[in-house]
């Protein structure tokens, strides 16, 4: 073996001792699963325009659905028509255009609060996305209740935004990070919970599908497990809104943040919902317009929750995409989406693991619709640009997800990431290229 | 398969990124850079020993990263080893011209290393290609300001 690839390989797969069992590999049949059900959603596919191309030549397969998914012409519509008909400011003008904008923007939320059965609407605060909605429980909430000394408990497998906000808190507040370790097949090892979920802890955040590993996490466990000690939770449900059932009061979590961009709406759109009592506690962050009742020169009084943490106009046409995804979405049945695209990522994790010189990582199942995977001597770049090649739309990189990956000994990985439109064909399609792969490279 | 694609991908440059050359580290007094593409994660570390004349008496690399970004830093290696600092300026600007501007032909001096010229025709790899270069530029940079700071 030479001497990079050796370096490589070392970096691989052989330095932490977690990482082993993370990722696996074996020589098994490349057949698909027959015992995998895999149930076809595949007339939907006629719904989104885009996928209707070639891509250099081959037709388009597109598997980065995790950083952001296709629109169909409903969403896509839906935005038109608003923009054709109904623009205006919300909640400002006393004229009839303005009064259709606030309705189809209050729409949207009460819609957004259906989906995630929240109590109420007053619980559904719209922001640009996961991201924006981390940051604002970060300094809304964080500067309020965390001091010096108190405890932030994340996980070992957070995505950049819902780690970093919280680096930030802890600098402006003198609170300390903590995080929940993985088990080898990379779930999250709820033994050592007890040890970690001390009086000190102050908030727990997780993610509920982790972009990386695929990991589903036992959201509403976790957020019992902080109820005891005093903590309120945090779900980063990026990964999940647009994926599988979600029940906020089931839950039980006290704030959860996705974007709509996940799950077929517009980018620019995404909510948090915050459990009414808790929003009632938590002063708001950003000032402006639309959040304040009263406005003196030297001192404002502010909105109950929603208003409060929406400073400013909002971004309307986006939350009327969202509603129109969240229909969407509903009329497939998020069961049937649960089960499609853990059926796609099963069967491709499955092969890919038993293609020669691949290696799949976290745990075999139950998962999310994505797979991250590398080739043991090419590099994940490299392949992602052959397959892209072919037409193949994967995503090589870190995932933001730097210090997992740092700790597992992975440069960088590709990840494929399935959607209601993706077809069963089309994952066939994926391990005949990464075959190929194989032997261009070696 | 895309004709441009293979062209990139051609033997020399798998070739040198499965068994690169002049990979290690110099022992000796030598300038060592360390020059990392944060957004991708390749990452070049290159050790340089100039001589008194600022020409490259020898250069080591080590690193991790895509095919291309390691093939370029072993071409670099063996093109650069023993170029004056004229010379060694020359073979930079023109390297650089070939992977980002370049319509005109490659200059002959550049050797294998006008293969890598391919990375026009995929924007995102540009960077790959220039990673060890940034870093030899750094590192004749460093040696020419150490050298000002004792005459
Ligand atoms: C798990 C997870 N959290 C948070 C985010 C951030 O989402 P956004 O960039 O839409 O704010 C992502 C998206 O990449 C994600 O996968």
């Amino acid at each position: 073996m030479t001497q990079l690839s050796v370096f490589i390989n070392n970096l691989l797969f052989a330095s932490a001792p977690v990482h082993e069992p993370i990722a696996h590999s074996s020589a098994q049949a490349i057949m698909p699963d027959p015992t995998i059900h895999n149930p076809s959603l595949e007339s939907y596919r006629s719904d989104f325009p885009i996928l209707h191309q070639e891509a250099n030549g081959g037709p388009l397969v597109y598997f980065d659905n995790a950083a952001t998914t296709q629109k169909p012409r409903a969403v896509i519509d839906a935005i038109v028509r608003y923009y054709e008909r109904d623009n205006a400011n919300v909640h400002r003008g006393l004229h009839l255009l303005s009064s259709r904008a606030t309705d189809a923007f209050e729409g949207a939320r009460a819609k957004v609060a259906r989906y995630l059965n929240a109590a109420t609407s007053e619980e559904i605060i719209f922001t640009r996305g996961t991201t924006e909605a981390l940051n604002l429980v970060a300094n809304a909430w964080g500067n309020a209740y965390l001091k010096q000394g108190d405890v932030i408990l994340l996980t070992e497998m957070e995505h950049h935004s819902n780690l970093v906000p919280w680096q930030q808190a802890a600098q402006r507040t003198g609170a300390v990070l903590r995080f929940i370790p993985l088990t080898p097949s990379g779930e999250l090892d709820l033994s050592q919970l007890d040890k970690l979920l001390t009086p000190e802890v102050k908030l727990l955040s997780f993610t509920h599908i982790s972009n990386f590993l695929g990991t589903i996490n036992p959201a509403a466990t976790l957020c019992a497990r902080a109820r005891a000690v005093g903590a309120i939770s945090v779900v980063d449900a990026a990964q999940s809104a647009g994926h599988m059932p979600l029940d906020v009061q089931s839950i039980g979590c006290d704030f959860l943040a996705f974007s709509g961009h996940k799950m077929c709406a517009p980018t620019g759109i995404g909510a948090l919902y915050g459990k009414a009592t808790v929003l009632e506690n938590t002063p708001p962050w950003q000032g402006g317009g639309e959040m304040i009742l009263s406005v003196r020169y030297e001192s404002s009084t502010y909105k109950p929750a929603p208003a409060r943490f929406e400073a400013g106009t909002p971004n309307i046409a986006g939350a009327v995409g969202l509603g129109a995804a969240i229909d969407y979405l509903e009329s497939i049945g998020r069961d049937a989406l649960r089960a499609h695209d853990e059926a796609l990522a099963i069967d491709a994790y499955q092969r890919i693991r038993a293609l020669p010189g691949y290696r799949v990582v976290g745990p075999t199942g139950p998962r999310g619709g994505l797979v991250s995977f590398v080739h043991e001597s090419v590099h994940p770049h490299d392949l992602t640009s052959y397959c892209d090649q072919k037409g193949l739309a994967l995503r090589g990189g870190h995932h933001c997800n730097q210090p997992l990956m740092r700790k597992l000994g992975f440069p960088s990985t590709s990840r494929a990431s399935f959607y209601l439109y993706n077809t069963a064909q089309e994952i066939n399609r994926m391990i005949e290229i990464l075959a190929e792969a194989h032997r261009f490279f070696s | 398969m895309n004709p441009d694609f293979e062209e990139l991908y051609q033997q020399v440059i798998l070739d040198h990124s499965k068994r690169p050359r002049n990979f290690g580290a110099l022992e000796d007094p030598a300038v060592h850079v360390d020059g990392d593409n944060p957004s991708c994660g390749d990452e070049i570390h290159l050790h340089v020993r100039f001589g008194d004349e600022g020409q490259v008496e020898d250069l080591r690399f080590t690193g991790v990263g895509c095919a291309i970004s390691q093939a370029s830093a072993s071409l670099m290696t063996l093109k650069l080893k023993g170029k004056s600092k004229k010379d060694a300026l020359e073979m930079l600007t023109s390297f650089t011209d070939v992977v980002t501007a370049g319509e005109h032909e490659a200059p002959k001096m550049l050797g294998d290393l006008r293969l890598l010229g391919g990375v026009r025709k995929f924007p995102q790899r540009v960077k790959c290609a220039m990673l060890a270069w940034r870093a030899f530029e750094q590192a004749m940079q460093e040696a020419s300001s150490g050298k000002i700071s004792t005459e």
